[in-house]
């Protein structure tokens, strides 16, 4: 095998990135531990929107360390359009899956709390 | 030349526009595994939206530190994952073996991690169907377990099942590339087996950065 210098680069991130990448997700997998353990709904001196925040934070938590593993080990981000376009056409349904599905439920009894 | 040359398909005009083929076909696929595992996790969240109180409680009956050890293996292997990946673009053939191998043992130890879990649900009775003396009744207090806590670990296996499954299949894989990259088949002009394994990997490690705290962090507050 020739190593044809002048063949098309790959433009990936670069190691000194990976690492940075893997330190982000360790700290936020840390965080994620620790916020579970604050009652927001003590914090907060809210009962119903306490339950609530603690399930942003983490979801939010997760869909960052989810993003970073996508742009980056993924290398969405170096990649052409289409392939970013099939990663968000995956949110996308998923979000439909989930949308009418909870929004089914949580109209036929006031049994149903989402996420409290 | 010759091996390099017949990794070339007759229907792609060169090897930019077969990798492209490649990565948007595996994306397409994963598209496909999201939707697979998205029918668990609305599952999770229909019941978990009528059955707080006892999913927090059998949530908090999970062992919290063997699950962020577990995250951060997995953050590990995916690290190592990367590595073979940037090794197999420049040709590297020792890196590539390492970095593969390494990420085999991460992978190894999430497993066998996940082991020791299931054998402590199976000594509390927690395995719906199988060993499930724990699921109705405690049995310290002998109070009776409140409605949706079995169901909870119905979703605890099911979802851990189906990723540990993943991580089951992907293991041989990486094993072989490990073999084919240490025989020198891969290099800058193309390495897409390596790549696309890869995007596999990392799809399996995004399922469990959900996975973690939806299953393992819900009762962390004190719903005790």
């Amino acid at each position: 095998m020739d190593a044809t210098p002048h063949h098309e680069e790959h433009h990936g991130p670069s190691v000194k990135m990976y690492w940075a990448i893997f330190g982000a997700l360790c700290v936020l997998t840390i965080a994620t531990v620790l916020a579970a353990k604050v009652d927001f709904a003590q914090v907060m001196g809210n009962e119903s929107m306490g339950g609530f925040v603690n399930n942003i934070v983490a979801l939010g938590i997760a869909f960052t360390k989810a993003s970073l593993v996508v742009l980056f080990f993924m290398h969405v981000k170096y990649e052409n359009k289409l392939v970013g376009l099939a990663v968000v056409s995956s949110v996308v349904w998923l979000c439909f899956l989930i949308l009418i599905m909870i929004s089914d439920y949580l109209t036929r009894s006031s049994d149903w709390h989402l996420f409290s | 030349m010759s091996s390099l040359a017949s990794a070339l398909q007759h229907h792609f005009a060169d090897f930019k526009q077969q990798k492209e083929s490649a990565v948007l076909g595996m994306w397409s696929f994963l598209v496909q595994e999201v939707m697979f595992f998205g029918g668990l996790f609305v599952t999770y969240a229909v019941f978990r939206s009528q059955y707080s109180h006892a999913f927090a409680l059998a949530s908090g009956e999970l062992n919290v530190n063997l699950g962020g050890v577990n995250t951060i293996v997995l953050i590990c292997s995916s690290l190592t994952m990367a590595m073979a990946v940037h090794a197999a673009s420049k040709g590297n053939r020792g890196a590539i073996a390492l970095w593969l191998m390494l990420t085999i043992l991460f992978g190894s130890i999430f497993l066998g991690v996940k082991v020791v879990e299931y054998k402590e649900k199976w000594d509390h009775g927690f395995i719906p169907g199988i060993s499930d003396h724990g699921l109705f009744v405690d049995h310290e207090t002998h109070q009776p377990r409140p409605t949706g806590f079995a169901l909870y670990f119905a979703l605890y296996f099911a979802m851990t099942g189906l990723h540990a499954i993943h991580m089951i299949i992907g293991i041989p894989i990486l094993a072989t590339l490990a073999i084919n990259g240490l025989r020198g088949k891969y290099g800058p002009e193309y390495y897409t087996p390596v790549e696309m394994t890869g995007l596999y990997w990392h799809f399996v490690d995004i399922v469990w950065i959900f996975l973690f705290p939806l299953l393992y962090l819900i009762g962390a507050h004190g719903a005790h």
